[in-house]
């Protein structure tokens, strides 16, 4: 187990609808924040790693923030573009290359689910021509398929989005900030069967920026260090059911969520059992169902009963999203998973305020999956 | 107007329905649907193009219920004309599962592990005005 690597300081543009501010502009005001949480200016970053997909080259904003010269590479790696600006900023600390440095995200995309064109150049574009090639059909379909085989019912998705909305309504930096009731959750048009609008998360704008520092460097900057114990993002396997895939094998594997999990958790020293709080996609709701299964925290199937003890809520045995998460929130792509990273800080600071949850947590863990099949894991210790 | 193949590199149009244009490994005999030049299981390259079935069972299956975006999408945008399609995988025996339209849109009339068989559905016109037909599997 090692702490070479702690994050020193962080940064939120507010997540949903900005009206005349440019994605860019979010991550530029991410970063200030940010280094104003950790004590320094733009000039002492020796290093950036910036992710966005529809917004922007994150390192054209060099001409805002200040002309240092330092190294700044851009990342797009598809849902999981957050999380491999921070797994590459770790990576660059923990190989003695640089003490101080900077994984930003941030997006801007357009409102109604995502718009994904599949064509080649020169062939007309069949796979969205005639109707597929939409994220949502993927996640109705391995919900559809998952309930019947698990014995998951459509009231366990209306909790999760009751729940979201209601951990996003007391989260001042979040979209979605009014608590929906189940029914309200049960009655809202059908987008893709079983799944209603209100349980599905909508593309929309924010940035978040985190400052990373050698661990025995931390306490120069910050006088409550949160360590980075793992970063680890994997893509799929033959034979895994994903996102985006006009055709899959007869074979069965895992997802690159069970993947990524194990690893993270065998890097971190640590397993599901000594995690205090935890974020996880939640595309739609039924993602969330899956993904607590996938990463370890339950047998698939013993959802149904957490969810109806109200196991994941803030005071839970296992806190899940406690920010709302991609329901509440939003997804910018770019900016997605260093979201969860950026709430597990306060937590683990003790600084999340109404919604902290209780009994000082220690060790917090976030969880990304997304197009074309790729997912990200993160371990936080205080 | 005549009825065309909503792209010949995916799909044949024959007399009797369309006809879907795979790739199979001669090394590991794994299938991938579109045709592409490497397996993804083996990793060999010694690929060949197969015609796949046109009968399965489904596997996985969700109903589109809001219009899908134009471009890329085809068929009908305007939610007050829009009609929810069935969008589902079906298995085909020794072959794959394949992504499809469905002709069915009715919760109550899908189960995983029902008969189905390939069918064309007319989907838009191209520029000459020709109808564009892409596939779609139909209950039994």
């Amino acid at each position: 187990m090692s702490d070479d690597v702690a994050i020193v300081g962080i940064g939120m543009h507010p997540f949903g609808r900005h009206e005349g501010v440019s994605g860019m502009d979010q991550g530029a005001m991410a970063i200030r924040t940010a280094c104003g949480d950790a004590g320094i200016e733009w000039k002492d970053l020796q290093f950036a790693f910036g992710g966005s997909v529809a917004a922007g080259n994150p390192d054209t904003m060099v001409s805002q923030m200040g002309l240092t010269g330092l190294q700044f590479i851009n990342v797009v790696n598809g849902c999981a573009t957050g999380g491999s600006a921070l797994i590459s900023a770790y990576n660059t600390i923990k190989s003695g290359a640089f003490d101080l440095g900077l994984a930003i995200g941030f997006d801007k995309h357009e409102r109604g689910a995502f718009r994904v064109n599949t064509g080649k150049s020169g062939e007309r574009d069949w796979y969205g021509g005639s109707g597929m090639a939409l994220t949502t059909q993927f996640f109705g379909m391995k919900i559809n398929r998952y309930m019947e085989d698990y014995g998951i019912t459509q009231d366990s998705l209306a909790r999760v989005s009751a729940k979201a909305f209601r951990n996003g309504s007391i989260n001042e930096n979040a979209w979605r900030r009014q608590a929906l009731s189940e029914k309200e959750v049960l009655q809202s048009a059908m987008l893709s069967y079983p799944l209603t609008q209100y349980m599905f998360c909508s593309p929309g704008e924010g940035g978040v920026a985190l400052i990373l520092a050698r661990a025995d460097q931390a306490h120069k900057y910050t006088k409550k260090p949160i360590y980075l114990k793992s970063a680890v993002i994997r893509s799929r396997r033959y034979g895994s059911f994903e996102v985006l895939a006009p055709s899959l094998a007869l074979d069965y594997a895992d997802g690159p969520t069970v993947d990524a999990s194990k690893a993270a958790f065998e890097a971190a020293g640590v397993g599901p059992e000594d995690i205090d709080v935890a974020q996880l996609q939640d595309t739609e709701s039924g993602a969330e169902i899956m993904h607590m299964a996938e990463n370890g925290f339950c047998e698939h199937g013993e959802q149904e009963e957490m969810l109806a003890k109200g196991e994941t809520e803030i005071t839970g045995r296992l806190p899940v999203n406690t920010d709302g998460g991609c329901l509440a929130n939003g997804e910018p792509v770019g900016a997605s998973g260093l979201r969860q990273v950026y709430e597990n800080v306060l937590q683990l600071r003790g600084d999340a305020g109404k919604r902290q949850v209780p009994n000082d947590p220690k060790v917090a863990y976030t969880h990304v999956y997304g197009a074309p099949g790729i997912s990200g894991v993160t371990i936080l210790s205080a | 107007m005549a009825e065309v193949s909503i792209n010949e590199n995916v799909m044949d149009l024959t007399p009797d329905g369309p006809r879907l244009k795979g790739m199979r490994c001669k090394n590991c005999n794994n299938h991938v649907f579109p045709m592409q030049k490497g397996c993804p299981k083996c990793t060999s390259d010694d690929v060949e193009e197969v015609q796949l079935g046109t009968k399965g069972t489904l596997w996985a299956w969700t109903i589109q219920g809001f219009p899908p975006k134009a471009p890329p999408y085809l068929g009908e945008t305007d939610p007050a004309k829009f009609k929810p399609y069935g969008v589902g995988y079906v298995e085909l025996p020794g072959q794959l599962k394949v992504e499809s339209r469905l002709t069915i849109a009715d919760p109550t009339a899908l189960k995983s592990g029902m008969e189905m068989e390939l069918v064309g559905e007319k989907i838009g016109k191209d520029e000459e005005g020709n109808d564009l037909v892409t596939f779609a599997f139909a209950p039994v």
